[in-house]
């Protein structure tokens, strides 16, 4: 018998596997489950997109893309950028696609960070800069972002979180799962600061499409001073529902870049031909397209923060992404506790909040990328939970 | 605000508070919106969408494409109130194209749906042809689909 134990390498045993995905195995085992806790988008992509893509395949078009992607699709996310978030990146030699937004947050990390190098994670975030921070020969360090401020990065608590020893900071907004914005005045303050210390920034702007009210969403790219020192992250999969197309981008400087394409060339080569070419017809033609689901998803947002408030469960206004994070504490029961009953008294699944971070226990995370009926029947059935849960405690 | 008659349109069953949520709009505003698109007629109703299949021996529905004369002075007008009139037509549509009517027959049976055709809308005055066409199976209504399956089933996984 091999053991297999003394083959495996020491760091990925160390590695803890993700805590959404437990609720998630609970559900499936169930019928009728209507499932809060996922955070893809529910609509299927645009058909327009998905036809370019098809096309493309009945064109033969099979083959490798160059390494850092079809220059076409480059010069549209240069584009695409400039049109809607006012950074200019050069498709040359500034860009580069890659395998999702995943792989370059795993590639940004792996080229930026080295061993003893501190990593500055805001929390509650979405639960892979941690593991990979940690891949890559980092330490994370988390700042705890506070409901009370909206879930934003304040630049007090960037400044008592640094060291000489940091190096980078990622900065996951719109936040999953939060749904927190930074908007331009706070990028501006921690701007300076980060400034000051000489930081790095890791920008996951995936969710960049998705923020609600009147504030559109603001690249840190875009405050002086900062393009230099910022390497952003985004992709498809929220803005035009590619999640399976498994395409995102990375937008820094050249020399950055440069490096970075080393690693993906040598890991992965190029990105997925086909996907390619629908994201080209996605940025050409998709706006509208995003527009109408905005929309839509702003609908669910407000009748689920209403009927959540409503409910007892507060829940701070969020301005992205497609997530509320209610604060659960009314209840007497722990983010687990209540996410397990939850789904097995009225199968709706939700994610605790500590999936995310320590910090998010007594919240959970509520996706709204759901059907209105759907988002109806879940706040009536979650109503009813909290009810129960409160007589429990009374009786 | 068409969005609210959208919002309706798709599910009558929405409270005047879920709508004045997702709308951002104050509740007595909504409900003094709705009730003012009832008084003009731009809401004529609310109905349930009924899976009749589901139910035994529901009725059976009949498309009938009409060809007709229209009146010198009236138009389509006078025969489509003809046509309205029976209790058995449930929709009714003027038509560009081929034909000029499309009237939507509900009937116990195929055979009390010929008859209705045959002896009462065949014989309006100013009607040329018809062309009956039964509806086999209804996949999708109003824009809701019917199948269960697909309305329950959820193909997204979790992955992270």
């Amino acid at each position: 018998m091999i053991d297999y134990d003394n083959y495996i390498n020491e760091t990925i045993k160390q590695v803890k596997p993700s805590g959404i995905r437990k609720f998630f195995d609970i559900a499936v085992e169930m019928d009728n489950v209507i499932s809060l806790s996922i955070g893809e988008p529910d609509f299927q992509t645009p058909w327009h997109i998905r036809e370019a893509g098809i096309r493309s395949l009945e064109k033969g078009k099979t083959w490798y893309s160059p390494n850092k992607g079809f220059i076409a699709l480059r010069e549209e996310i240069s584009n695409y950028y400039k049109r809607r978030f006012n950074v200019f990146y050069n498709a040359e030699n500034q860009i580069i696609v890659t395998v999702g937004g995943s792989e370059g947050i795993d590639l940004a990390l792996r080229t930026l960070v080295e061993k003893g190098d501190e990593v500055l994670i805001p929390q509650p975030a979405f639960v892979c800069y941690d593991p990979l921070t940690y891949m890559a020969g980092g330490k994370p360090v988390f700042i705890e972002t506070k409901a009370e401020n909206n879930f934003r990065l304040t630049k007090e608590e960037l400044e008592n979180a640094i060291t000489d020893k940091t190096k980078l900071l990622v900065l996951p907004f719109p936040n999953n799962p939060t749904g927190a914005i930074m908007e331009r005045k706070d990028l501006e303050e921690i701007a300076e600061v980060i400034i000051k210390h000489d930081l790095l920034v890791l920008s996951d702007e995936i969710y960049g499409e998705l923020t609600y009210g009147k504030n559109r969403h603001v690249s840190i790219a875009e405050i002086d001073g900062m393009k230099e020192r910022t390497v952003i992250v985004s992709g498809f999969s929220k803005a035009y529902a590619m999640t399976g197309w498994r395409l995102g981008y990375l937008l820094g400087p050249e020399p950055i870049i440069e490096q970075i394409l080393k690693l993906h060339q040598y890991g992965i080569m190029s990105s997925p031909t086909t996907a390619q070419y629908a994201a080209i017809e996605a940025l050409r033609n998709g706006d509208d397209d995003v527009a109408i689901m905005r929309k839509d998803y702003d609908l669910r947002r407000r009748l689920i923060v209403g009927g959540l408030n409503e409910i007892g469960l507060t829940c701070f206004e969020p301005l992205g992404a497609f997530y509320t994070f209610p604060c659960i504490k009314s209840t007497g029961l722990s983010s687990d506790e209540f996410a397990t009953r939850l789904v097995k008294e009225k199968r709706v699944a939700v994610v605790p909040g500590t999936a995310f971070g320590d910090c998010g226990e007594g919240f959970v995370r509520i996706s709204y990328a759901q059907s209105l009926k759907n988002i109806k029947t879940a706040i009536k059935r979650i109503a009813e939970f909290v009810e129960e849960v409160k007589n429990e405690s009374k009786g | 605000m068409e969005k609210l008659l959208e919002l309706l349109s798709s599910n009558s069953s929405f409270t005047t508070k879920e709508l004045a949520l997702m709308l951002d709009e104050p509740e007595d505003y909504i409900s003094a919106q709705i009730k003012e698109y009832e008084n003009n007629g731009i809401i004529k109703g609310y109905q349930a969408l009924v899976n009749w299949e589901k139910i035994p021996d529901a009725m059976v529905t009949a498309i009938i494409e009409l060809k007709v004369t229209p009146k010198r002075e009236t138009g389509f007008d006078e025969i489509a109130k003809e046509i309205m009139s029976f209790d058995e037509v449930s929709s009714l549509y003027l038509m560009a194209g081929a034909f000029d009517f499309s009237v939507f027959v509900n009937g116990k049976t195929m055979q009390e749906v010929a008859s209705f055709v045959a002896r009462k809308l065949s014989c309006i005055d100013g009607v040329k042809a018809t062309a009956t066409h039964f509806m086999l199976k209804a996949y999708k209504i109003g824009g809701v689909s019917l199948d269960d399956d697909n309305n329950a089933s959820d193909e997204r996984s979790m992955v992270l």
